[in-house]
């Protein structure tokens, strides 16, 4: 097929499907499917920065989704007042020693010369700081956890807008990712993907029992929304006569007044959940599009070759005279940014922070999925794949269930087997993600979309 | 302070610690085994090993229901000992069923290890739904026969110690079992042609092939050999906790740990390495109140719980350790010595 053909092709038949859902299903489900879709795109751009650019293989996709979707909680959440009185001081103090640690160490390493004092001096510092955290940090945790756990129990956050837990989610997703690239990049390939996969564990693990910080398991519920709330549309007036306006033919079709209101209040109720749904639809693709056309610009531009460059062969990069180290760096972050990014909106469309919904299959695997199906080091593949992927992932379920139930027809009612089959059968949807990354690995290792590299 | 006191401290010790430790550690040793011959001869990190194990269970739990069923039983013993040979049969079926319906088209175009990792991560995801289709993903306890070897309270009236030792029947068959397998292993690997073969093969495939040396019929063996190391320490881990697909599935880093621990590709590191990561587990978040206040004078008796991580890091402390040996020694404690 004609490689200038396939990204349309691909995106009308992806669009096919999706308006078959709407058609088929309903108007609501398809566009909460196309919302999280929206947001798999974004993950996978993120992803795709990382391999598709430069090869990285970085397997801690659900930690930075994860630091996406407390920093919404940060950012949103009104400040629990007590809390910061009792225990605000205590942790502060912590952090602020973490930080004088981090300094002095980075001092050490600059200007002493020998090894073995350095050794020393890193470890002492660690110790000590360690010991002194200890001391305010127990007893602040403590009495934090305590004010009314039933409700709060934690710092609480900033009280802003949502919204801005977007930029914040990428930013603090980068400045970990900094952290995190320098101690493990390295490594050699297989090496990075495991311990970036140890290290999403434990961002994860930390913010399931660090209660202070993010309540921990026991969720943060109720988030703000930066759009409207369906009872407040069903109330206002303009939304009523918008509906009105829009389903007049249907609603004069029928004479009966009583049976009239009924419907009115049916296509309100409706019509409001779905304009809620496009609102955030509108968000989303405000941020696809800007974070594509960065992306588009980036791997365009001198730094994208200079970035494939260095994919396609190390030594040589390096013997041109770029810095292999820094560029991977750069690189980390700024890919792991936009997953920060893409989980602070993952978050704010759920309205909920729940740590221990962040599991590696579904939030580092899937999505690795969605790059390499997509096509690897291609923007708009790397978009599609996550619309696909996500689209099979949500409708493998009922499909499967239809083709167990398909299947199993001859058998009884109340057969074992069918009973069992069918109850298993949503569990198909893993395999089907693991069928379609084995045949497009076989058959079509470049992705649907494959990378396209102008020449001049 | 008496005497008394230290061998009660010991007791303490050997049963909230030492046991528990060494059951782990040879469960992980054994896991971690079947990583690190996979990457010493088909030089991949092979993320479905963890699948792997759990469909070995799976099909080791689904004999043992059979076999109850005709009224077979171990008796004393777990039913699942009897039925682990099958099982171990059926996982090496499949292992080369995987390899040659996958892994082997790889292998003739000569694809870099970061292909075969994506790859395995697509066996992963097959074997996982699988799994969960077949068996579901709900916990399951597959252990009959005789519980314990002796009791708390049997071992405090024998001895007349205030602190129980309590010996449970899967601690001891997992240490049994485990070092048989090691031992059959090495051996295999040591004197037999084709364990030789294998060595070779992963010391330097070019000079392998050279002498004549068959690469399909090693790979095979291989793959043999991981599924039944994967059978066995799946079931042995289920027969002393729980089967869980999901609880299986997330052992693969603990498995990877200590495989990069000990150095991956090296066998004997991979033992190692089970050993640490299941000791480490056991003892950075046991709680040793009890047993300083056995050991230490009254007056400096601790107050805390005396605990070093809580026990909600439990699993973290694996991946720590990963990401510390990464850093600092990513060639692992035996350096350089592969097979």
């Amino acid at each position: 097929m004609n490689q200038k053909l396939r990204a349309p092709i691909a995106f009308l038949f992806m669009g096919l499907l999706l308006l078959s859902v709407g058609v088929g299903q309903s108007w609501s489900v398809s566009l909460g499917i196309i919302n999280l879709c929206l947001i798999s795109a974004i993950m996978s751009l993120g992803v795709n920065i990382q391999w598709g650019y430069a090869g990285l293989f970085n397997a801690g996709i659900m930690g930075f989704v994860a630091i996406g979707g407390v920093s919404a909680v940060l950012i949103s959440h009104e400040p629990v007042n007590e809390a910061w009185a009792s225990g605000g001081f205590g942790i502060l103090i912590s952090l602020s020693f973490i930080i004088a640690a981090y300094c002095l160490i980075l001092f050490i390493r600059k200007n002493l010369n020998s090894i073995f004092l350095r050794k020393f001096f890193i470890l002492l510092i660690s110790v000590l700081t360690l010991f002194i955290i200890l001391y305010f940090y127990r007893p602040a945790v403590s009495s934090i956890e305590s004010i009314n756990p039933a409700k709060t129990g934690f710092l609480g956050g900033l009280g802003l807008p949502i919204i801005y837990s977007w930029l914040v989610g990428g930013l603090i997703a980068g400045v970990i990712a900094y952290f995190i690239g320098k101690i493990t990049l390295g490594l050699r390939s297989d090496y990075l993907a495991i311990a970036t996969l140890g290290i999403s564990e434990i961002i994860i693990a930390i913010l399931k029992h660090e209660d202070w910080l993010s309540r921990g398991v026991k969720n943060v519920t109720g988030l703000s929304r930066p759009v409207p709330y369906e009872v407040d549309l069903q109330q206002a007036d303009w939304f009523v006569d918008l509906v009105i306006w829009i389903n007049s033919g249907k609603i004069s079709s029928i004479l009966d007044s009583s049976d009239q209101t009924i419907l009115i209040n049916q296509l309100i109720i409706d019509s409001s959940g779905i304009f809620v749904k496009l609102c955030y639809a509108s968000l989303f693709t405000i941020v696809l599009l800007i974070i594509l056309a960065f992306s588009n610009r980036a791997l365009n531009s001198p730094w994208g070759r200079m970035m494939r460059a260095i994919r396609d062969n190390e030594d040589a990069a390096s013997a041109i005279g770029k810095n292999i180290v820094k560029q991977h760096l750069q690189v980390f972050i700024i890919g792991s940014a936009v997953v920060g990014i893409a989980g602070a909106m993952l978050t704010t469309l759920d309205g909920q922070f729940t740590p221990g919904s962040y599991q590696p299959l579904r939030f580092t695997f899937i999505v690795w999925i969605m790059v390499i199906v997509g096509g690897s080091g291609n923007n708009l593949g790397s978009i599609f794949g996550g619309f696909f992927v996500w689209f099979m992932w949500i409708e493998a379920e009922p499909l499967s269930i239809f083709i167990v139930q398909f299947l199993t027809n001859g058998l009884d009612y109340d057969n074992v087997i069918r009973l069992h089959l069918i109850k298993s059968a949503p569990h198909l949807r893993l395999f089907l993600m693991g069928l379609i990354l084995l045949l497009t690995m076989r058959f079509m290792p470049q992705g649907v979309i494959p990378e396209t590299i102008k020449r001049k | 302070m008496e005497y008394i006191d230290i061998i009660n401290a010991l007791v303490l010790l050997s049963n909230f610690v030492l046991l528990p430790a060494i059951t782990y550690g040879s469960q992980l040793a054994l896991a971690a085994l079947g990583v690190t011959l996979i990457y010493a001869v088909l030089r991949f990190s092979n993320f479905a090993h963890g699948d792997l194990m759990s469909f070995g269970t799976m099909v080791t739990i689904l004999i043992t229901w059979w076999l109850q069923s005709v009224g077979i039983t171990g008796g004393v013993m777990p039913t699942a000992l009897i039925a682990l040979p099958f099982g171990i049969l059926i996982t090496a079926l499949l292992c080369i069923l995987i390899d040659q319906g996958v892994y082997k088209f790889y292998r003739k175009q000569k694809s870099v290890p970061v292909v075969f990792m994506i790859v395995s991560v697509g066996v992963m995801f097959t074997l996982n739904a699988l799994v969960r289709f077949i068996i579901g993903p709900d916990d399951r306890r597959f252990f009959d026969g005789e519980k314990f070897i002796i009791k708390a309270t049997e071992f405090k009236n024998l001895t007349g110690l205030d602190e129980g030792l309590a010996i449970k029947s899967t601690q001891v068959i997992t240490i049994i079992v485990a070092i048989i397998t090691m031992i059959i292993l090495f051996w295999f690997l040591q004197k037999s042609k084709t364990g030789k073969s294998m060595r070779a093969f992963s010391n330097n495939e070019d000079l392998a092939l050279l002498s004549g040396i068959n690469p399909d019929r090693v790979v095979m063996y291989t793959w043999i050999i991981v599924g039944a190391l994967a059978t066995i320490a799946g079931v042995l881990y289920g027969l002393d906790k729980s089967f869980k697909p999901y609880t299986y599935f997330s052992l693969v880093l603990p498995m990877f740990a200590a495989a990069i621990i000990g150095g991956v590709g090296n066998p004997l590191g991979a033992i190692v390495g089970g050993y640490i990561i299941g000791f480490s587990e056991v003892m950075l978040t046991y709680a040793y109140k009890k047993f300083l206040i056995y050991i230490l004078p009254t007056s400096i008796e601790p107050s805390g719980l005396m605990q070093f991580l809580s026990t909600d890091y439990k699993f973290a402390i694996s991946f720590i350790i990963l990401v510390i040996v990464l850093i600092f020694r990513p060639t692992g404690i035996f350096k350089g010595k592969t097979l």
